[in-house]
């Protein structure tokens, strides 16, 4: 397949980008990256995604997907190489159901924890480590979510991965420690050198000063 | 629970995410125990099987409990391959069933909500926010039978469900459905003579007098 027959819209910064590049990556898939300035969408963003106006669109000869984890399944259902779900109803169900649970409950607080100080830091941060701690159990006598291989889980949650450590260098809280969640801290750096993620990864200083910004944004809105 | 074999379902009877596991189950002709729970004392079972979010619905499929109401219809879909397919075989037009049911999952109940919980310049606010997403909806089934093109599918199970709420949302918000979106209003005329439909969806008046029976319950007048 031509690179041109597959286009990727999307953002250097955008964890939800970087789950569809993962994903193309798992299958070998190439494409052709577009950054967007979301202070100035294209029109060819407007024209693929007039309902959420978002990145990432995948756009697969001439015909665009929106929203992450339908990109993923999309990607999935299409090429049959190296899977990135389980073929069993029973665990494709569990695996959606942990990747919504990711969505859903584990991401507001751990951004709730990063965007606030005081009582309501340590609120958001007692809240997000009992999530933790229910992932650590789903990784027992697994390196990935997926088993030996990255898989759906994986993909969503691999931000986190990068993520973490500038929460923690930012905010001087402790919060994957191998001491806390030993799985979890195995799976991170499992997920960061791993051959999928390894070249496809925001760079880090930059991250850390944008992640820095939004902080003091939030902090200063409060007083 | 006696039997660790075959389909369970626990949900409460009201619940339009309960129900999107019914319709889809009454569509394919699969059998189930219905459990209804009291969401005031949720029993261990329901306790035990969704110990993360305590919430119904939960398929119980030979013991094994699946959770969240479109996890539950895509599971629905792929353990009984051989019954009549909800979602269609081709990637793209799978990706956008998916895209359309989770817009729906995305909007439609809290905005919803909204309408009989506020009060003033915020009910307002989503009254205008909501029939935007009925026009939006409006748009994508265009002049299609079902959402699914000629036949009933995943996003109609998705949507189905909330029609029954449609009189109390029009009552407690001040709007018309079938004026604002007729072939919304159309689509749920005909997705109420099926029989899948009719057998679990209550009565509109029935689900206005829970909305009302919670409003007191909440404080809210």
């Amino acid at each position: 397949m031509e690179a041109e027959e597959m286009e990727l819209f999307g953002i250097w910064s955008s964890p939800y980008v970087l789950r569809v590049i993962w994903a193309l990556n798992i299958k070998k898939i190439k494409y052709k990256y577009i950054e967007e300035d979301l202070n100035n969408k294209s029109n060819l963003l407007l024209h693929y995604n007039p309902v959420y106006k978002k990145v990432p669109v995948l756009v697969y000869k001439g015909k665009p997907i929106c929203e992450s984890m339908i990109i993923v399944e999309f990607i999935e259902e299409t090429w049959k190489n190296d899977s990135i779900f389980p073929k069993d109803p029973y665990e494709k169900a569990k695996a959606r159901f942990l990747a919504k649970f990711v969505e859903d409950k584990l991401s507001p607080p751990m951004w709730r924890f990063f965007t606030t100080k005081g009582k309501d830091q340590e609120e958001a941060y007692e809240s997000f480590t009992d999530y933790l701690a229910i992932l650590e159990r789903e990784l027992e006598g697994k390196e990935f979510f997926g088993g030996e291989n990255i898989g759906f889980v994986d993909i969503l949650l691999g931000c986190m991965s990068y993520v973490v450590p500038i929460y923690e260098e930012i905010t001087d809280f402790e919060i994957i420690t191998k001491e806390k969640f030993p799985l979890l801290h195995a799976w991170m750096q499992a997920f960061l050198s791993s051959d999928i993620v390894r070249d496809n990864l925001p760079p880090r200083d930059e991250l850390l000063y944008r992640y820095r910004k939004i902080r003091e944004a939030f902090l200063s809105k409060d007083n | 629970m006696e039997s660790h074999k075959g389909v369970t379902l626990l949900d409460f009877w009201v619940s339009p995410f309960g129900q999107r596991a019914r319709i889809a189950m009454a569509e394919k002709g699969i059998e189930f125990e219905y459990k209804e729970e009291n969401l005031a004392q949720k029993s261990e079972l329901l306790l035990k099987m969704n110990p993360v979010h305590k919430k119904i619905p939960v398929l119980v499929h030979d013991g094994k409990p699946v959770c969240e109401s479109l996890i539950i219809v895509q599971y629905i879909e792929e353990a009984w391959p051989e019954k009549t397919p909800l979602l269609p075989s081709d990637p793209y037009q799978r990706a956008q069933a998916r895209f359309w049911a989770d817009f729906v999952d995305k909007k439609v109940y809290d905005c919803g909500t909204r309408l009989w919980k506020t009060k003033g310049e915020e009910k307002e606010a989503a009254k205008k926010e909501f029939i935007e997403i009925l026009q939006v909806l409006e748009s994508e089934l265009g002049d299609k039978k079902y959402f699914g093109g000629e036949t009933f599918g995943y996003v109609d199970v998705a949507f189905v469900p909330f029609t029954a709420w449609f009189h109390s949302y029009e009552s407690e918000a001040g709007f018309s459905v079938e004026e604002s979106v007729p072939k919304i209003s159309a689509w749920a005329k005909r997705c109420g003579e099926r029989e899948s439909v009719k057998k679990h969806l209550y009565e509109k008046e029935k689900v206005y007098e829970f909305v009302c029976m919670l409003k007191k319950r909440l404080g809210i007048e």
